[in-house]
């Protein structure tokens, strides 16, 4: 092999290492998109949607579970990061569409940190569900530098489960509201607590270990 | 015995000139230099002590803590001494015995040669150092009560105190809760300690390996699935304390953190008849208090879970009822 050769195979392997790391450090500092909240009338309540879906139905992880965030416009996103003001009261709706297990700590099946230390399910009241009858819970809301906890009652796996995002209204789903009041401007990690990793060790990788899917941030401005 | 302050054989010079180092000079610097070392130490130690020393972290909120401040106190004060004695060196050597711009060349000193007395000095005196820190940091290892480390299901270094209160650790991915189970077993995310009161952690995981770090308290302990570790820790300080994960454990390790506090004995024992009374209903579907538990069925939609290994074992489920002839 002359020289020329040595010279040009040496050049395309590192353009192509090169390029597999570039790949690979943009996939790993990529982030879901953030669905911004601030643009509605200052002072007044901010109404976030979020829905939770058993399989995400598209994209590189099909089989995934994952919540989605409905915009200001009222289209479902596939993220979990969202911008929220400061000092501002959030009323939260979630519809739900996943079934769901009993719980490996029951101490995640109470509502805490909400208004009133409550939250609706369907328009009725609750504090605690007993993940051991019934449905069990599918998820929880839960933003622990705040406290918050929300468990979500899950859907009769029996039913026919919508299993695309998003989801509408014609599938089985539970609604879940319930408010809470922002702190301070910063980064509020937030996640689901139920371990829903189908397949993962501990049932804690994959969506359960990938922003967007079931954990992510609200970001507080001022 | 050949001294190594004596001229022993000057060393020639290319021009060939006797060095013009001396025994009476040489005598002359080591006298200087251990003087210089002497009064620093004796400043800088004492400085260190009572003016840094009570700041140093972790602090004194708990027994433990006030045992790793005084351990740390202790090295730095026996370090400072071996610090100072190196660097002065390397001053007084760069001020004494740099060339000189425009003066003559550096010449080559006397050969170095043997000295049996600062040998055995050396050998002796740094024997004694360390021999001295290992039995020092042996027995502060272990007191008081295992010095606020996880021990095991079984520890042999224990408290003296004879009421106790006992605190269940629970680490899960990715945040800690904490059961009282001489309150009723309630369960929170809240970790209050009473003053004044010897605590026993109690640390376990519901799945991966954490570990229960709470920094001032001077405590940190393990959290392994199905096994029970304990730790030890007096409180003697009212105040807020931060509790970490300290072992990666997943995406969100970096956020696993919590604040705890210590409050008197009579606002602990207002938060926990309160806090029960608030969480009775919860409570009452936790499963019985038990010092491990195996989550194995308990996962979303059970059987995913890697059952293989003793699915619903000797240890208590956590949370569910287990599936009727499981495994």
């Amino acid at each position: 092999m002359g020289l020329a050769w040595k010279v040009t195979v040496t050049v395309i392997l590192f353009a192509l290492a090169a390029a597999a790391a570039v790949v690979l450090i943009v996939s790993l500092l990529g982030t879901p998109p953030t669905v911004d909240f601030t643009s509605q009338s200052p002072g007044a309540p901010i109404n976030v949607s979020l829905q939770t879906v058993g399989s995400f139905g598209t994209g590189s992880h099909p089989t995934w579970v994952s919540y989605l965030v409905e915009s200001p416009q009222g289209q479902w996103v596939h993220t979990t990061v969202f911008q929220v003001p400061q000092h501002t009261r959030v009323n939260v709706t979630i519809y739900q569409y996943d079934s769901g297990s009993p719980l490996r700590n029951q101490q995640l099946g109470q509502v805490t940190g909400t208004a009133a230390n409550a939250a609706t399910i369907n328009g009725k009241a609750f504090r605690v569900i007993d993940s051991n009858s019934g449905n069990g819970i599918a998820h929880t809301f839960s933003i622990p530098a705040l406290g918050i906890n929300v468990p979500l009652y899950g859907n009769n796996a029996n039913a026919n489960l919508c299993g695309a995002a998003p989801c509408t209204s014609s599938s089985p789903h539970k609604v879940i509201r319930f408010s809470f009041t922002t702190p301070g401007p910063g980064n509020y990690r937030w996640q689901c607590f139920v371990p829903c990793g189908l397949g993962f060790l501990f049932g804690n990788g994959g969506p359960m270990s990938t922003l967007g899917y079931m954990g992510g941030f609200m970001k507080v401005v001022a | 015995m050949s001294d190594a302050t004596a001229p022993a054989g000057a060393a020639p010079t290319s021009a060939g000139e006797t060095p013009p180092d001396v025994p009476q000079d040489r005598a002359h610097h080591w006298w200087r230099l251990i003087a210089i070392w002497v009064v620093l130490c004796a400043i800088l130690d004492p400085l260190y002590w009572f003016l840094a020393g009570p700041h140093i972290p972790p602090g004194t909120m708990t027994d433990t803590a006030q045992g790793a401040q005084f351990d740390f106190n202790v090295l730095l004060v026996i370090a400072l001494p071996v610090l100072l004695g190196v660097w002065i060196y390397l001053v007084y050597a760069l001020v004494t015995w740099r060339a000189s711009r425009g003066g003559p060349d550096p010449v080559a000193g006397p050969f170095s040669r043997g000295h049996l007395g600062i040998q055995v000095g050396w050998i002796l005196i740094t024997s004694v150092v360390v021999l001295f820190l290992a039995g020092f940091g042996t027995y502060e290892l272990v007191q008081p009560g295992g010095a606020g480390g996880g021990e095991g299901t079984s520890p042999i270094w224990t408290p003296t105190s004879k009421t106790i209160l006992p605190i269940q650790v629970i680490g899960q991915q990715w945040k800690f809760t904490y059961r009282y189970p001489t309150f009723g077993g309630f369960e929170t995310n809240q970790l209050v300690l009473p003053n004044d009161t010897t605590i026993e952690f109690n640390v376990t995981s519901l799945d991966v390996i954490h570990s229960f770090w709470a920094y001032q308290l001077g405590v940190k302990a393990d959290a392994n699935p199905d096994y029970n570790n304990v730790a030890y820790a007096t409180t003697q300080q009212l105040g807020s304390f931060t509790v970490r994960c300290a072992e990666l454990c997943g995406i969100w390790h970096g956020a696993m953190y919590n604040n705890g506090v210590v409050v008197s004995k009579d606002q602990f024992a207002a938060w926990a008849r309160l806090t029960a009374v608030r969480l009775h209903k919860n409570t009452q579907l936790l499963p019985p208090y038990a010092l491990t538990y195996t989550p194995d069925a308990n996962g979303a939609d059970g059987s995913y879970y890697p059952d293989t290994v003793d699915p619903y074992s000797h240890a208590e489920q956590y949370g569910a009822t287990q599936p009727k002839g499981g495994g």
